[in-house]
């Protein structure tokens, strides 16, 4: 039964990751779907674009990404500490990237709310006397941003499922696969902001 | 030579941690899974096939038969909801890739069983929605399947739900999709290199990477109408700036590689059966490896022609229009593959290679229509008429439904460990064959003469056409349920299979019938390509 055996030992490991890369392809492609309609309209309507990329808080989306890239740092480390069994360490790590996700989307909770106080939301009157590119720009915000917050989100509950996995020991220095995969669900997520930070912030 | 112990207890015995049906509901064995779609597949394709024949006897006397137009407009759409996205699209990857990927390529499951249950799930409460969509709301859906905007916008019935449904679907189907594409990668038996993998598993594996990289644009796309029906955006509304001919580019990124996740699989089944009826190896197995593989590439880049009168530039036309016959060349290499396959062969004419001979020559009217379609000149007469509903279902019926009867005759004896009866799998085959045509054929003269698809009424002189076309949707109603009854019948009382009833090589066929719990007691290890018929072991 040693054949079995190997076949069980890459389950562990190789194959979660390659089953994780996989799926991260595919949340690309969802988001791809959303960065061609917004690479159409920005070539249709660019000068409608630029003036209402304008509209945007660049300082807000830099701290922003600050959060997300410092996050990414503090997760990596977190799986290099918990390989090197130094829970504490770990958890302390862990938690530091729970709060600063949260400090992101405490950010974007203000400036979602400060847009909505103009009246610039979807299918709002403000939104409807606005130009057509500026309209889809906006609605392309909420689209993206939405969707990547979400993602966020579900980042966040899968680390906080790690921490307490952590705590029990299940995750430890020789099964580390949740975390690693955690780990690498967040980078994406890192990554589709790195985009979006600058194709709605940056360029305008 | 079996392996394995024939006093092993089967996957349909196997007692797990629960009992009953939980047994089932809650197993991760990729068998059971396997079965588990199949029931749920022939229900409802049965609940769609109804609503098809619905539609037919409405459609056999001009006017008002037995609905109301807007009655109409409902089951062409959840009929094609159903039959698009429940049936075909997951259909064949999702029973016979569960069931038997692994067992074709020695692994004892798929590499995430748990992951694969779940994909069952979500695969439920998708079909769920579908059905529930039906009675939500301000009544049925009536956009058709395709969703198009500005239409699938503005209804006021519960498209929210049918998208819903769509999404739920497709996610389903890109877990199933990943998890086979791993699968693959890290489970085959040792020895196995890529080169010496059967080729239902490749056809899987081409299958599961569109899957994985066409489905989230489809998961996207409809987000995208679900926010434009909720919260009024404009992606695709022009009086707010948007583009629907955006949506349909968006729609068919997805849908037309979709046409691929479910003939691929098709063509895979097959490709199991011509070797093991002829007992000679597969003619060009490298061929038909490339062609999977072909197939699932080029067809993402063909999505255009969908669209020829919907607005593109010239060149843009010029360029989906080329890259459709440049499809079809794999295409027609696979058939020419089964037919050489066959060719002086110890011909066995059993109704699996029946049913997929009946399948080579729909897939081949199928696609030769396609051309049609595919010409720039050619698409304009026929476009939107129903020409393309003939073509439609001569592929995906004609093609995939024909091959998913020869995969379930072909399988039959390894699923449920007992034989059908011969005779009246080929008065059910005689009917389907006969039905299907007499039912499908009409719309190609219908269509080239004018008729529109989607039409509740038409004019006197399509009256002969529709009234053959609604008898042969009765004796293929017939013979669809002559074939279903056959096989329950079998899976209760029939004799009991031997483990290799069909002589076939591949490894499903060295396990008893049916398989054990675990599938393989050793996992066996493998020297040479697939489709070995000297070795007197096989017999």
């Amino acid at each position: 039964m040693t054949l079995h055996q190997t076949h069980t030992e890459h389950l562990d490991s190789e194959t979660g990751k390659l089953g994780m890369w996989i799926f991260l392809f595919t949340e690309l492609f969802l988001f791809g779907g959303l960065f061609l309609v917004y690479s159409i309209f920005r070539a249709k309507y660019s000068a409608e674009f630029h003036v209402a990329a304008a509209e945007l808080n660049a300082f807000i989306g830099t701290m922003n990404t600050v959060f997300l890239l410092v996050s990414s740092m503090t997760v990596a480390m977190a799986l290099t500490a918990i390989q090197k069994g130094e829970r504490k360490l770990a958890l302390f790590l862990l938690l530091t990237t729970i709060l600063l996700a949260g400090l992101f989307m405490l950010n974007k909770y203000f400036e979602w709310s400060h847009k909505f106080e103009y009246g610039i939301y979807p299918g709002s009157p403000v939104l409807k006397n606005m130009s057509h590119g500026e309209l889809l720009f906006f609605g392309l915000y909420y689209m993206m941003t939405g969707l990547h917050a979400f993602h966020v989100m579900i980042g966040m509950v899968l680390l906080s499922i790690n921490v307490v996995k952590v705590k029990a020991g299940t995750v430890n220095s020789t099964r580390f696969l949740m975390l690693e995969n955690s780990a690498l669900y967040w980078h994406l997520v890192d990554l589709i902001w790195i985009f979006l930070f600058p194709l709605l912030y940056l360029i305008t | 030579m079996i392996m394995g112990n024939e006093t092993q207890v089967s996957y349909l015995e196997y007692q797990g941690r629960y009992k009953g049906i939980w047994s089932w509901l809650l197993s991760t064995d990729h068998k059971r899974i396997g079965l588990m779609y199949l029931y749920a597949i022939i229900f409802f394709f049965f609940v769609a096939a109804a609503l098809g024949l619905l539609m037919r006897i409405e459609l056999i006397a001009p006017g008002r038969t037995i609905m109301e137009p807007q009655t109409y407009n409902g089951l062409f759409t959840i009929h094609g909801i159903i039959m698009i996205f429940v049936i075909v699209i997951p259909g064949m990857a999702a029973v016979f890739g569960n069931f038997f990927l692994p067992l074709l390529i020695g692994a004892r499951d798929v590499a995430f069983p748990r992951l694969n249950l779940f994909s069952w799930y979500l695969y439920i409460t998708g079909a769920l929605l579908g059905i529930l969509s039906q009675f939500m709301g301000s009544g049925p859906p009536d956009t058709g399947w395709t969703f198009y905007v500005p239409y699938s916008v503005e209804s006021a019935t519960s498209v929210i739900w049918a998208l819903t449904a769509a999404f739920t679907l497709g996610f389903s189907s890109i877990l199933t999709g990943l998890n086979f594409i791993v699968t693959i990668h890290r489970m085959r038996a040792p020895g196995m290199k890529w080169m010496r993998m059967p080729l239902f598993p490749w056809a899987i594996y081409a299958t599961a990477w569109i899957q994985v990289l066409a489905t989230p644009i489809i998961g996207i796309t409809l987000l995208m109408v679900i926010a434009e029906r909720v919260l009024n955006i404009g992606f695709f509304d022009p009086a707010l700036g948007g583009d629907p001919v955006l949506f349909q580019h968006l729609f068919w990124i997805y849908s037309h590689p979709a046409v691929y996740i479910m003939i691929l699989p098709a063509m895979g089944v097959v490709t199991e059966i011509f070797p093991t009826f002829s007992q000679k190896p597969v003619f060009g197995y490298g061929a038909i490896v490339i062609s999977s593989l072909a197939i699932a590439f080029v067809g993402y880049f063909v999505w255009g022609h969908h669209m020829f009168t919907s607005g593109m530039s010239y060149y843009a036309r010029w360029f989906f229009s080329f890259l459709t016959f440049i499809v079809a060349i794999p295409s027609a290499v696979k058939v020419f593959n089964w037919i050489s396959t066959m060719y002086g062969g110890a011909i066995d004419m059993k109704p699996p290679l029946l049913y997929a001979i009946a399948f080579i020559f729909l897939f081949m009217i199928g696609g030769f229509t396609g051309l049609i379609l595919g010409s720039l000149a050619t698409n304009v007469q026929t476009h939107d008429t129903a020409f393309v509903v003939a073509h439609f279902h001569y592929i995906i019926f004609g093609g995939m439904g024909f091959a998913f009867f020869a995969g379930i005759h072909y399988w039959f004896p390894k699923m449920f460990g007992r034989m059908y009866n011969n005779t009246v799998a080929y008065v059910a085959l005689a009917f389907n064959f006969i039905g299907f045509n007499l039912l499908y054929f009409p719309h190609f003269i219908m269509g080239i003469q004018g008729m529109p698809r989607r039409a509740y009424d038409y004019l006197p002189q399509f009256e002969t056409g529709h009234f053959i076309s609604t008898i042969g949707a009765f004796i293929l109603f017939t013979g669809l349920i002559i074939m279903v009854w056959n096989l329950r019948h079998a899976a209760r009382r029939g004799a009991k299979a031997p483990a290799n009833p069909w002589h076939g090589v591949t490894l499903e066929w060295k396990i008893p019938s049916p398989p054990p719990h675990e599938n393989f007691d050793e996992i066996p290890e493998i020297t040479t390509r697939p489709y070995f018929f000297g070795s007197k072991d096989n017999n």
